[in-house]
């Protein structure tokens, strides 16, 4: 270690992207991840098909983006990984940072387990390996999936995989923000936009791919009037852009303090919504082509999001096609490498917390964390029984976690601590996209609202309904569990004591009565 | 495909791409704000420190 304790003048400078460009492919590297091929897709076509896209556009202008814009100004003038920069907003935030750092934790156990089957799977397309029962394939013979519970009986299938997508996302952390994380995106990001638009063009070709498109494109206009499709709309942009969860904060909070913040921005945000668009064209054109094949119609199939769509469905017309083999390794291909450099950002934020608060290099944070984690990873999920675990870690860490965590940093941040002028005086001081009062009120009150019904209804159908017919002491256990327990390490780790005090800090440019929060001008 | 469908499928692409397309241009335009205020120069002094292994 170089540094000396206790002195803010010996502390290593952050580390930083290299520009603009690196931060814009790490940003969007992380925005564009699973979600965006299996989710979007079924989401907008169960929604309203052609009509999803207008609550979905308002969606993205009234909440996705102010939203995004509030993490990137909290990372951005606090210069930190949640912790630090909640910490620095006020004393007692850190806890909220902390929340934030441990949902990631729980998300990369069992994420890290989903790129592992995309790998698997993307070498199972060579030989078609899951045969004529994809179905069966998926949850027997590959993740051999026993009764929910806990068990120790580890599946080589899975475990392999899983423990080599944990060396190299740490191989690639150890080598620090510029020269691993923003890497692996500028490698990684234009090889999965080349391999999906190869995909999305073969499959325009296929045969039925026109009846596809009809049905994901053919707008239902009666959608426009049920709350639930307005839900679903704020809900897929919220998950989708990685916000609100400190993956932003942490990524903002490593650009250049001179740095334009809210063009960039946009940027991102459009270039992930026009990948949901590209994988929506891809996907329901495959499907139209299995409908085809299966003499049905697209509404008549089955398994259209998520682990269904990708494991089952999409195995099953690789199967079907002409030059399978190459499509189902496009397609896989594809997942994996967008779920990693989404897992990559997830890290980072983990990573960073720790650096930042018990003094690590990124090499030892990402070592000792990542060995840590890879650990509970494989215990939790290459056993028979991962695949209940991850699908209720998710849905808890998701919509209880995530949407709880965005509510508590709105209202902290504009209501009890009254300080939405300053960040909004901060993006608009080094931004070129200047922000009016109408941020403020999206941030403060419009997201809060929605989001906060959000995670209200959620919590009530939960308790009163259950989760996927699973039992109720499994559900309370892993996933109220989780909840539990992301909270209360947030406290632990909060109490911790700081290696080296983030409390010495001035934010920059500043801010205070008599400045021009609007930045037309701004006395120095 | 229908006529509708068609109509959506091509706002989408418009609406979105077009959306990224736009804000490529406005950034590319004015990469960086020429009105920032003074200070917030980073330091830059250990950012590339000798390689440390641990031995």
């Amino acid at each position: 270690m170089t540094a000396s304790s206790g002195a803010p003048a010996a502390a290593r400078p952050r580390e930083q992207w290299t520009g603009q460009v690196g931060f814009i492919l790490a940003a969007i590297g992380s925005a564009v991840g699973l979600g965006n091929i299996w989710r979007f897709p079924g989401v907008a076509y169960e929604n309203g098909g052609g009509a999803f896209l207008i609550p979905y556009f308002v969606a993205l202008l009234t909440a996705g983006i102010p939203i995004l814009f509030l993490d990137y100004a909290i990372g951005h003038r606090f210069r930190g990984s949640p912790p630090t920069a909640f910490r620095r907003l006020t004393r007692g935030g850190e806890a909220l940072g902390w929340f934030q750092v441990m949902i990631c934790v729980v998300i990369a156990l069992y994420y890290t387990a989903v790129i592992a089957w995309a790998l698997s799977y993307f070498v199972f397309s060579f030989d078609l390996r899951w045969g004529d029962n994809p179905g069966a394939f998926f949850t027997g013979e590959y993740l051999q999936v026993a009764d929910p519970g806990i068990s120790l009986d580890f599946v080589p299938g899975v475990l392999i995989p899983l423990a080599a997508v944990w060396v190299i996302a740490i191989i690639v952390l150890m080598a620090g923000v510029a020269r691993g994380v923003q890497r692996a995106n500028v490698i990684f990001l234009p090889l999965l936009v080349v391999a999906f638009l190869i995909l999305v063009v073969r499959a325009l070709f296929l045969d039925g791919a026109v009846d596809g498109l009809n049905a994901l494109f053919t707008p239902d206009y009666s959608a426009l009037a049920d709350p639930n499709v307005w839900i679903a709309a704020y809900s897929q942009i919220f998950f989708s852009l990685s916000i609100a969860f400190g993956i932003m904060i942490t990524y903002a909070s490593y650009r250049k303090r001179r740095a334009n913040l809210t063009a960039p921005g946009f940027v991102v945000a459009f270039a992930n919504s026009s990948f949901e668009i590209l994988a929506g064209i891809g996907v329901f054109a495959t499907l139209g082509f299995f409908a085809f094949q299966q003499g049905v119609t697209v509404p008549e199939l089955e398994g259209l999001t998520g682990v269904g769509l990708s494991f089952v469905t999409f195995p099953a017309i690789v199967s079907q096609m002409p030059g399978g083999p190459l499509f189902g390794a496009l397609f896989f291909g594809s997942l994996t490498m967008a779920g990693f450099t989404s897992l990559l950002s997830i890290l980072q934020v983990i990573s960073a917390g720790f650096q930042e608060k018990f003094g690590l290099s990124p090499r030892q944070a990402a070592l000792r964390i990542g060995a840590v984690a890879a650990v509970v990873s494989i215990l939790l999920f290459s056993t028979t029984t991962g695949l209940h675990a991850l699908d209720t870690a998710d849905h808890w860490a998701n919509n209880i976690g995530i949407v709880a965590s965005a509510v508590l940093s709105s209202v902290l941040v504009v209501w009890v601590l009254r300080r939405g002028g300053e960040l909004r005086h901060h993006l608009n001081a080094v931004s070129t996209f200047r922000l009016g009062g109408w941020w403020t009120f999206l941030v403060g009150v419009l997201a809060p609202v929605i989001l906060g019904y959000m995670l209200v209804s959620r919590i009530v159908t939960l308790i009163s309904e259950g989760y996927e017919g699973l039992p109720g002491w499994y559900l309370l256990v892993v996933g109220w569990g989780a909840v539990a327990f992301i909270v209360l390490a947030a406290l632990v780790l909060t109490a911790l004591r700081w290696k080296r005090s983030p409390d010495d800090f001035v934010p920059w440019p500043t801010f205070g009565p008599g400045v021009d929060t609007d930045h037309k001008e701004v006395r120095s | 495909m229908t006529g509708e469908a068609t109509i959506f499928l091509v706002l989408a692409i418009v609406i979105v791409w077009g959306g990224l397309l736009a804000s490529i241009l406005f950034l590319r335009s004015r990469p960086d704000s020429d009105s920032i205020p003074e200070g917030g120069e980073d330091d830059h002094r250990e950012d590339d420190a000798p390689v440390e292994r641990d031995t």
